[in-house]
């Protein structure tokens, strides 16, 4: 039995280099990614990013066709998944339908050759972090929803492992419970200082638990960071879509400029605006502009912009959307936040538009 | 809904056509029981009166009780190793990566494809080179590769229905693949394993063909002693001997249902 | 799968050695010594099968089996389909009824359903001695050893590996389909021919192929019911082997029919489901 290592390294891991494939299907294509130790990392993408094959890899379920993975600096990459000693919390919370409640959550001490008093008292101690403390006899399927997902947690956290895995955990829980555990997870996981690498395909959820998010699509990192930094600065036009909602427009480079520049871009269909180059661009290159749709202003007066039309304006209370036909076309997304004092607009009002040079990304897009 | 007259009459027919095919399946069987009680020595429907005579006679011939303990034997050891041998390679089957695996999936179905007069045969035919026939060995090798399909099936049905994910969960809790298969798997295949026990159990005790080439005149199997006497006599006591097994597959078919019943319970609250 | 909880080849084919072992003992290697037997003795080649296939006595049985298990088939296919349609749209206690009225005789002993259907035909049988009640004969008549109670009593032991495959099709036909059928002007007749037969044709398939295979070589309603005038293939082989010890002529026999076995098999190798026969209990 390996007793909790009081290093503050040990709840570390480095993926290096990570490929998985099956068939000709990357699922996983030369992934590398440093998740520190005590950290909640979030792996978000769509379905058949390979956010789950990362996590059955770490978990040892997967075994990689190139790449490998450290623990503490230890290889681990080809270590069964029963002697990893991480903890793992599945979708569907599968919890043992034989066993009670506290036979569930002492069934990793028992694996551990732990005594049966032992197993008890730190079984009842792990289902109280989770607040459980009445329902030790229970059968998991007396339990709702949330209570499960609660006993599993305790399950997996139960011999104090360095790393709890958590593999979609909410996406059975209704909206409500689900931000409910979002936060009651997010505490927890200060509480004790465990590390957490968190699998999941919403964002919102990725935004609010981690203090990183891993961006992954078709096998591939996107980008990695805070979520602050993904939503302000996404460094890839997928990331960009991806995370938020965000208006797309092509058009061309008016000027050379390098990666973090401002950069003048000629749209299809209109004037040159401001925008701030992403990558290394050459005068005349082809760009994507990405604009957040609250980003967008309606300019007073006569000011110089974008000409575009009201199509249909949309209340929901907390903010007014704009949809917008721009010259050539373009349909854009305004949203006007409620009780700023922002000038608003109706269906069929012409409204010219503008944006700081720093809310508009500009993407190259490869020739 | 109603879908007018003419649709009625003609589900009325199919109800009734469908309850008349019942009472076929079952009332020949059926129609033993009253008369395996009748005092007579000769079968007559409806009985003359109520005696248990029969049944005391079968209870007193001694070549009657050695054929059933010998067959009990046999049943018994039977459903011990296809169940052993089966739930193995169910196992093998689904959660292994077999080389020739068709192979083996054929070998199967293979002792239910092949007709059983043929393997009778033949292992008739090999069991005298090797002296088997009348031994207690031979009956249960026989035995157990007629009921290993049924087995192998069974429990396969067992693992499908079984959530592999709980494997995967009970090794992330630090368990070995054979703690998992102890904690984990096995008790949540059990029942079905253990229907595929009592389906090996009947399939042997009930089994005509195999046994009635590969008895000897001293040992010879409970359905080879009934065949012999169906074929020379129709006695009442055979009719005792028929309601008796009847009853004994009623029992096992009740205990697989019991169990069945309560491994879906075990399912839904799973789900639920 | 998931590579981290398969067993590798080495544990997998470890797992399966105890069947494998019992199935070339007893199986594989009992066939091949029964096989080689019917082609080298006495001589090595075709002999043994030539007299099978030559001598008109042979033929006449073969025959025979093939029209019996045929009839029986086609009778099973007709009393098993209202009793599966019935089936298909029962629930709770209907079809746990009639589940257990197709189980119970699926897995009673076949010698006691047959001695049943011995005790019902015999010449004082009792369907001899209720027509004489009732008056409808005065002489008790010949029932048993008829060609007719062969296939009345075999397609009875027969008749649950009909229903079950029938069963299994027509329950995977919802509900909603006939009844679009009829809400687009088909008449009960119509929906029955254009929608419901042709999507129950694989449990049709299956079914038939079961009873005609097990019709094929049964042997002991055969045996006990026709006796020797109505004798089936998987008789003869019987009468060569335990009356004139004939081994190598019982192999070609047993040869022949494995022959017709195996082509249809491969022939239907998608109908043959035995899971439909297990795990419904």
């Amino acid at each position: 039995m390996r007793k909790l290592d009081a290093d503050r390294n040990a709840g570390s891991i480095s993926i290096e280099g990570l490929t998985r494939r099956f068939g000709a299907v990357h699922a996983v294509d030369g992934v590398s990614l440093d998740i520190r130790a005590g950290e909640f990392l979030a792996l978000l993408g769509p379905s058949g990013s390979g956010k789950t094959t990362i996590l059955m890899s770490i978990a040892g379920f997967e075994y990689p066709d190139e790449g490998r993975i450290l623990l503490g600096g230890e290889d681990i990459t080809w270590l069964p998944p029963n002697r990893r000693n991480l903890g793992m919390v599945f979708q569907r919370y599968t919890l043992f339908p034989h066993m009670s409640v506290l036979e569930n959550i002492a069934f990793p001490l028992k694996m551990r050759g732990l005594g049966r008093a032992e197993r008890e008292e730190r079984a009842r101690a792990a289902l109280r972090t989770v607040r459980l403390d009445q329902l030790g006899e229970r059968r998991p399927a007396q339990l709702s929803g949330g209570q499960q997902q609660r006993v599993a947690i305790a399950r997996a956290i139960v011999y104090r492992p360095r790393v709890l895995l958590m593999d979609e955990p909410l996406s059975a829980l209704d909206k409500n419970l689900r931000e409910e555990m979002q936060i009651e997870i997010k505490h927890l996981q200060r509480e004790i200082g465990i590390t957490v690498v968190f699998v999941t395909h919403d964002q919102t959820e990725a935004l609010t638990m981690a203090d990183r998010v891993a961006v992954l699509d078709h096998g591939r990192l996107q980008q990695l960071g805070a979520p602050r930094e993904l939503y302000e600065a996404p460094q890839t036009e997928f990331v960009a879509g991806f995370i938020g909602e965000t208006n797309f427009w092509s058009g061309s480079a008016a000027a050379a400029a390098a990666p973090g520049e401002a950069v003048g871009v000629r749209l299809e269909g209109s004037g040159v605006m401001p925008a701030l180059a992403v990558s290394r661009v050459a005068a005349g290159d082809r760009v994507r502009l990405a604009l957040r749709p609250e980003r967008l202003r309606i300019l007073p007066g006569a000011a110089e912009g974008v000409p575009a039309l009201v199509t249909e304006a949309i209340y929901a209370g907390n903010a007014t959307t704009l949809m917008l036909e721009a010259a050539g076309g373009q349909v854009l997304r305004l949203r006007i936040p409620a009780g700023a004092g922002l000038p608003e607009a109706v269906a069929g009002e012409a409204v010219t538009l503008g944006w700081q040079a720093a809310d508009a990304r500009a993407f190259g897009v490869a020739p | 809904m109603s879908g007018g007259a003419p649709n009625r009459a003609g589900r009325m027919a199919v109800n009734a056509a469908a309850y008349a095919v019942t009472v076929f399946l079952l009332l020949p069987t059926l129609i033993i029981i009253p008369m395996s009680v009748g005092p007579e020595r000769f079968l007559r429907f409806p009985p003359a009166g109520f005696s248990l005579r029969w049944y005391a006679e079968y209870f007193r011939d001694p070549d009657w009780v050695a054929a059933t303990l010998f067959s009990l034997e046999v049943a018994l050891l039977t459903a011990l190793c296809a169940t052993v041998a089966g739930t193995m390679l169910a196992l093998a089957l689904v959660r292994g990566r077999l080389p020739g695996r068709g192979l083996v999936e054929l070998l199967v179905v293979g002792p239910v494809i092949v007709p059983h007069v043929a393997l009778a045969v033949a292992m008739f035919l090999v069991f005298e080179r090797l002296r088997l026939t009348g031994t207690l060995l031979g009956f249960t090798m026989a035995h157990t590769v007629l009921a290993l399909p049924f087995v192998v099936f069974t429990v396969l049905a067992a693992l499908y229905r079984f959530d592999a994910e709980l494997e995967r969960a009970a090794l992330s809790c630090g368990a070995g693949r054979l703690a998992t298969f102890r904690h984990v798997t096995l008790p949540l295949i059990a029942p079905g394993v253990v229907s595929a026990a009592l389906f090996a159990f009947i399939i042997s005790f009930d089994e005509p063909v195999v046994s009635f080439f590969i008895s000897a005149l001293d040992r010879k199997s409970l359905p080879r002693k009934m065949f012999e006497d169906i074929d020379y006599n129709i006695s009442p006591t055979l009719a005792a001997v028929a309601t008796m097994l009847t009853a004994l597959t009623v029992l096992a078919l009740l205990l697989g249902f019991v169990l069945k019943r309560a491994a879906e319970r075990r399912a839904a609250a799973r789900s639920g | 799968m998931l590579g981290g909880r398969r067993f590798s080849p080495a544990a997998s084919l470890a797992l399966a050695a105890p069947f494998l072992l019992l199935l070339l003992v007893v199986f594989i290697l009992p066939l091949a010594t029964l096989l080689h037997e019917s082609l080298f003795v006495p001589s090595p080649g075709l002999g043994n099968y030539a007299h099978a296939l030559e001598e008109p006595v042979y033929l006449r049985v073969m025959l025979r089996t093939l029209r019996i298990a045929f009839l029986v088939t086609l009778l099973a296919l007709v009393l098993a389909w209202p009793l599966a349609w019935v089936m298909s749209r029962s629930r709770g206690l209907g079809l746990a009824l009639l589940g257990a009225a197709v189980l119970l005789p699926l897995w009673t002993s076949v010698l006691v359903r047959t001695y049943a259907w011995m005790v019902l035909l015999q010449r004082n049988g009792v369907i001899n001695q209720m027509l004489a009640r009732l008056g409808l004969i005065e002489q008790p008549v010949r029932l048993l050893y008829t060609e007719g109670a062969v296939v009345l009593a075999m397609a009875h032991v027969l008749l649950p590996f009909m229903v079950l495959p029938l069963y299994s099709a027509l329950k995977g036909i919802p509900e909603d389909y006939p009844r679009a059928a009829q809400m687009l002007g088909a008449s009960p007749w119509a929906t029955f021919r254009e929608v419901v037969w042709p999507l129950c044709l694989p449990g049709v398939t299956s079914g038939c192929l079961m009873v005609f295979l097990l019709a094929l070589g049964f042997f002991v309603t055969p045996a006990l019911i026709g006796g020797p005038q109505q004798m089936m293939i998987a008789t003869l082989v019987s009468q060569q082997v335990r009356e004139l010890l004939d081994w190598p002529f019982a192999g070609a026999l047993v040869g022949i029919l494995l022959a017709f076995v195996l082509a249809l098999v491969l022939l239907f190798r998608r109908a043959v489901r035995l899971d439909r026969f297990v795990g419904q209990a």
